[in-house]
């Protein structure tokens, strides 16, 4: 149990902040601490994909002086880190950032109107 | 030409709904008629698709960069993306036509051109998931129908950012949560395409991270579809929002959700996994079953006509889960003609619930009195869509449940039996309830009509660009009604694994 | 609304940091060929050039560089150059975003052609993200209110 927990560690770090953003969005009742707990949770996903591209020992997957050597380049690709999550996880930061920037839009036009960003009292303002 | 279809179909409204913003800053006028360029290209591009699929007999596959797949990312069209394609082009060219009256009624005119933006955006997401075969350009495709669906449904009433705030938390928890599951499928096979995770998944079929990974695709495409537990964001946001992108989104989006369900459960997940190795389709039954008992209990109590509506959405969705459940030939095809039907349905009563809150201003159904007087045209609309609801041959949606029924018979699932009969009965009072108070009036006010000033009867007020989409969707669903045995025999014969 | 406050020494930083910051967005623009960077990275940078001019000087001075409609326009121009690179392809032959057949136009090899074509493309990128991010940044303090508060400063 130690040793996995020593091992595996990026899978327990993950978990961790998943469980956090989670909570966040669901108990909180300002509905900026819920946003922020939607960004954690976010961030984690784009945490786990990174980490599980990662190998021991590998170099980062940029071929050195290979520029016009074309086909007569070998390479092995066992010796660098998978970067295709890498790119998968910046289209995922593009979505995040996106989603924080309308959240927030979102946020302003709500205290506009309402004079408040806790979750209750707008419940509240809209029943009457 | 025809070959560039499938790219051109989500292409197009992406770079014409940037052309509507541009054209938005100097005339606001020319928006809505490239938003309906747009999408009568769309329509003729579906149709190209699906009439190259029936002649080829199997699926188109275009590789995007001429990369090939497994590298590449790759459209994938068979039968039943094809069907879907060309049910989701026309119901949003009609309800393009149909919004234009709609929201300068009710939204600010210097807004028109950002929503006419956000509705081409919305559409290319839809038919981009409806079209691609990776499931990562899913998920990106998914982020850019939900985000449109957001800011479009801030623009409503009072109450709608908090709607809309409230649908990006949970939207986020189920687009990520697809995301997750795409990880998962990664971790375990390496590849993100479909047709190749298919081949590579049945080596780790018994381990406990698929297991996972199904657990996170379930969950985070049932938030998007609006699945029982996960429903709460929809009757706020779909209510809230502006007649017309209720209209727009009611109908396409959760039915494209119900697509990705089939395509992740019976082509990424080979079917003896779903069916026979976990049980996946009993618990996708019952919470079919509790759903549709739910949503018809909470649409008996509403007085609001959209918001008992939006908990009807619910409750067909249940009825496309039923026919999963069923997991045989009948109920999958069934569940696919529900979702063809469900689409031109739900935009039936939805454009009729805009077109009544545009002429009298008000949703309840408690003032509908003497309506029958005011707006027939409109009422006669109703009535086509309820009846297809409530499920009155030879409309269609007679069809999508007599196969749901049989496949749930076949299946010897008797509790879902029972369910579908009950809601059938549950959506009769509920359609009736809205019919009666519209169409009769009390004894009394018979001798003295002309004398107490009730309005004469004359025709809708609502403009003929309103009325005639709603007329061309209710002649859709007699039409579908009427060829739904070619449709059920040359397409979705051919849609269903043959595993099945 | 950020207020206008003469402070010397911010003002000489931001006014010395600026360019290198731009700068160094179109480097990390030009590098992502061969090492991390890219369009999305290098449009974050440039516009956080963009960003700091408030932040240091006045909203006005950022608004009037970035009005509403300079917004919209770079924004869909970036999408434009983007898709527009993509059906040139389809045009000459090949699939979506099949840069090869860009070597009928560009007198390289087809290997090379998928080379430009991407630095083309997250050119686009670049462009619309920068705009995006400006954008939402003056949104956000003006309350939505990007064009009305311009006009009234110029009464």
């Amino acid at each position: 149990m130690i040793d996995t927990l020593f091992t595996h560690y990026n899978y327990w770090v993950f978990a961790v902040l998943l469980m956090i953003g989670l909570y966040s969005m669901m108990a909180k009742n300002n509905l900026m601490k819920k946003l922020i707990g939607m960004n954690i949770f976010q961030w984690a996903i784009i945490l786990y994909f990174i980490s599980i591209g990662a190998k021991r020992g590998a170099q980062i997957p940029i071929v050195v002086g290979a520029h016009g050597q074309g086909e007569n380049l070998a390479i092995h690709a066992a010796e660098y880190i998978n970067p295709l999550p890498h790119v998968l996880m910046l289209t995922a930061i593009v979505v995040g950032v996106a989603t924080t920037g309308i959240s927030l839009a979102l946020l302003i036009a709500i205290y506009k109107r309402y004079n408040t960003i806790e979750e209750d009292k707008i419940i509240e303002a809209l029943k009457k | 030409m025809i070959e560039q279809f499938p790219v051109l179909i989500v292409v197009t409204p992406l770079i014409l709904s940037f052309v509507v913003n541009v054209a938005g800053l100097w005339n606001r006028r020319l928006c809505f008629y490239i938003v309906v360029v747009a999408l009568a290209s769309c329509v003729v591009f579906s149709l190209g698709i699906l009439k190259t699929v029936l002649t080829q007999g199997e699926p188109i596959r275009y590789s995007l960069g001429n990369w090939q797949p497994p590298w590449g990312i790759e459209y994938v069209i068979d039968h039943l993306n094809a069907l879907i394609l060309v049910s989701v082009a026309v119901v949003a060219l009609l309800v393009a036509v149909y919004a234009k009256r709609s929201l300068e009624q009710e939204i600010h005119e210097s807004k028109i051109p950002q929503v006419y933006t956000l509705f081409l955006l919305q559409v290319t997401g839809l038919l981009g998931i409806t079209a691609t075969g990776d499931l990562f350009n899913l998920y990106v495709l998914l982020e850019i129908a939900s985000f449109s669906a957001y800011a479009v449904i801030a623009m409503g009433e009072r109450g709608a950012d908090f709607a809309a705030f409230r649908y990006v938390i949970f939207g986020t928890i189920g687009a990520c949560a697809y995301l997750l599951g795409t990880g998962y499928l990664y971790i375990l096979t390496g590849s993100l395409n479909m047709i190749d995770v298919a081949h590579l998944l049945p080596q780790s079929f018994y381990s406990k991270a698929l297991l996972v990974g199904l657990a996170f695709f379930m969950v985070g495409v049932g938030i998007k579809m609006g699945i029982f537990p996960l429903h709460v964001w929809l009757p706020d946001a779909y209510t809230l929002a502006p007649s017309a992108v209720s209209a727009l989104l009611a109908p396409l989006f959760t039915k494209v959700g119900a697509y990705v369900i089939i395509r992740i459960m019976f082509t990424v997940f080979d079917p003896a996994f779903s069916i026979d190795l976990y049980p996946v389709t009993d618990i996708v039954g019952w919470l079919a079953a509790i759903g549709i008992l739910f949503a018809c209990i909470m649409a008996l109590a509403q007085s609001d006509l959209k918001r008992m509506l939006c908990y009807l959405i619910v409750a067909e969705m249940g009825y496309i889960l039923i026919g999963l459940a069923s997991a045989n030939r009948l109920g999958l095809t069934g569940a696919i003609l529900h979702i063809v039907n469900d689409m031109f349905m739900m935009a039936c009563l939805f454009t009729v619930a805009g077109a009544i809150f545009y002429q009298t201003g008000t949703r309840d159904i408690y003032q509908f009195r003497y309506l029958h007087r005011t707006m027939p045209i409109t009422l006669a609309v109703f009535v086509v869509g309820a009846l297809s609801v409530i499920g009155v041959p030879p409309l269609c949606g007679f069809f999508s449940k007599w196969y749901l029924l049989l496949g749930a018979i076949e299946a010897k699932q008797w509790a879902l039996v029972v369910v579908l009969l009950i809601s059938s009965l549950i959506y009769a009072v509920l359609f009736f309830r809205v019919i009666e108070r519209a169409y009769l009036e009390p004894r009394e006010d018979h001798s003295h009509a002309s004398q107490k000033g009730h309005p004469a009867p004359t025709l809708d007020k609502v403009p003929l660009s309103m009325l005639a989409p709603m007329v061309f969707i209710a002649a859709g669903i007699i039409l579908l009604g009427i060829f739904s045995g070619k449709i059920i025999a040359h397409i979705i014969e051919f849609a269903i694994p043959a595993a099945l | 609304m950020i207020r206008h406050q003469e402070d010397i020494i911010i003002q000489t930083i931001c006014r010395m940091l600026i360019p290198f910051m731009q700068v160094y967005g179109l480097y990390v623009l030009a590098h992502g060929h061969g090492s991390p960077g890219g369009g999305f990275q290098g449009g974050c940078i440039f516009a956080a050039s963009f960003i700091l001019m408030p932040i240091a000087y006045d909203l006005d001075k950022a608004k009037r560089r970035f009005a509403e409609r300079r917004t919209i326009l770079f924004c869909s121009l970036g999408v434009f150059i983007y898709a527009g690179i993509g059906l040139l392809c389809l045009l000459l032959g090949g699939n979506f975003l099949d840069y090869g057949k860009l070597s009928a136009i560009l007198p390289v090899d087809p290997v090379m052609a998928r080379y430009y074509g991407i630095a083309v493309i997250e050119t686009g990128v670049q462009i619309t993200v920068m705009a995006v991010m400006v954008s939402i940044f003056i949104n956000l303090i003006t309350s939505g209110r990007h064009e009305e508060e311009m006009r009234n400063t110029h009464d």
